[in-house]
């Protein structure tokens, strides 16, 4: 099937329309600057979707995610809601963990087989992460009505308590006496250990690298459940970082050839304008509630990868 | 319609103009005039290509970031 107004782009080989490009860039750029997180779970897909290769897919979308982030990190940060010295030490563990994943990539690629290992991949990590965000979202936000209950009222929307179900495993994270400690007063962590901190985005960099994008739905739940970063500080902290990690992700990618450029430019021009908006919408919303809106995306991006995987063919 | 919705309306709707004037310029300049003198740069050399689109994106990133922003303190400042 040709898609609509379909244009060649030489660097890929692929043939897309840009307006198809241009309402994806925008759709991610909501969530994107909503939910902290790059939205690859859906730009991946949605270009594996129109035929292009995963490796070009996921290099792209890294592209595109760093103008992207560049937006939303800025509109976070005047909403004060970046922590510059958490967002600088996980650059470091990030930019590590994505250039291993990026010779995962490469692995693959020469193998023949990174189309459907990164489609098998992708489809059990994204399912796992709904169906564990649904389940700790829910139980924190049953645990916060029990508790309004008894208290006969509470705060809502924005200055509402960000809760979660994990307090115990995140001071627990906290305790590791593991040297060298650092205090985040922005994000009100009184000490924790440098290693958790690049343990968690070493993770993160490892997903980016292999998945694309900023892999900001799965640090972006680490930062809160693991480290104790509430979740507004948490997703603008994660874009700030992301534009590090993302630039640096660009450039490997794009050196081993698995970067089109121009689809990404064209991905961003919608991307930018969603990235603002979605910025603006966290301020209406507590933690718990983003978190369980958060819920089912990554399933919109299992569906088209399964989709893609069973029936071999394009959108 | 309040003022302040009506605002940030039109405010949107300058924001979404300046995005679809880019856009525009985009399909036109880089798209047409950029795309063989990439495609040549990225079978040629890989390293400069992988500088040149980093700096790309992060160029579109911050020009319409700006120029946005300047429209909205533009409007901000009449409508007060």
């Amino acid at each position: 099937m040709t898609p609509l107004l379909a244009m060649h782009f030489p660097i890929s080989g692929t043939d897309i329309s840009p307006v198809y490009l241009v309402v994806t860039g925008f759709l991610i750029g909501i969530l994107g600057g909503f939910f902290g997180v790059g939205g690859s779970f859906i730009a991946g897909p949605a270009l594996r979707a129109i035929g292009m290769h995963w490796n070009f897919a996921v290099g792209t979308d890294l592209a595109h995610i760093v103008g992207k982030s560049v937006v939303a990190a800025k509109r976070h940060r005047a909403l004060g809601n970046v922590d510059l010295r958490l967002g600088l030490i996980m650059a470091a563990g990030t930019i590590v963990g994505a250039e291993c994943g990026a010779q995962l990539i490469q692995y693959l690629k020469r193998q023949g087989n990174v189309d459907f290992v990164v489609s098998i991949v992708s489809i059990v990590i994204y399912s796992s992460i709904s169906l564990f965000m649904v389940w700790e979202s829910s139980r924190t936000v049953r645990s916060q009505k029990k508790s309004r209950a008894k208290t006969g009222g509470a705060q809502k929307g924005r200055h509402a308590k960000d809760e979660s179900s994990f307090a115990g495993l995140t001071q627990a994270m906290q305790r590791i006496p593991l040297w060298p400690v650092v205090s985040l007063p922005t994000s009100g962590v009184k000490a924790i250990s440098v290693w958790v901190i690049i343990v968690v985005s070493f993770i993160g960099g490892l997903f980016s690298g292999f998945l694309g994008g900023g892999a900001g739905y799965i640090r972006m739940p680490m930062m809160v459940y693991v480290l104790g970063i509430p979740t507004h500080l948490a997703v603008g902290t994660d874009l700030f970082e992301i534009i590090i990690s993302a630039s640096y992700g660009t450039f490997s990618h794009a050196i081993k050839g698995n970067v089109d450029i121009l689809v990404a430019l064209v991905m961003h021009t919608g991307a930018a304008i969603g990235a603002q908006i979605g910025a603006i919408l966290t301020q209406y919303f507590a933690g718990p509630k983003i978190r369980l809106l958060f819920v089912p995306l990554p399933l919109i991006g299992v569906a088209i990868v399964t989709y893609t995987l069973i029936t071999g063919h394009k959108l | 319609m309040k003022p302040e919705t009506r605002r940030t309306l039109v405010s949107f709707l300058i924001e979404l103009l300046v995005y679809t004037i880019g856009i525009v310029i985009y399909f036109f300049l880089v798209l047409h005039f950029l795309s063989d003198w990439l495609e040549h740069l990225s079978k040629e050399n890989i390293k400069l290509y992988a500088i040149v689109a980093l700096a790309l994106i992060l160029g579109q990133a911050v020009i319409l970031e700006w120029v946005t922003t300047f429209l909205f303190r533009l409007l901000r400042g009449r409508s007060e």
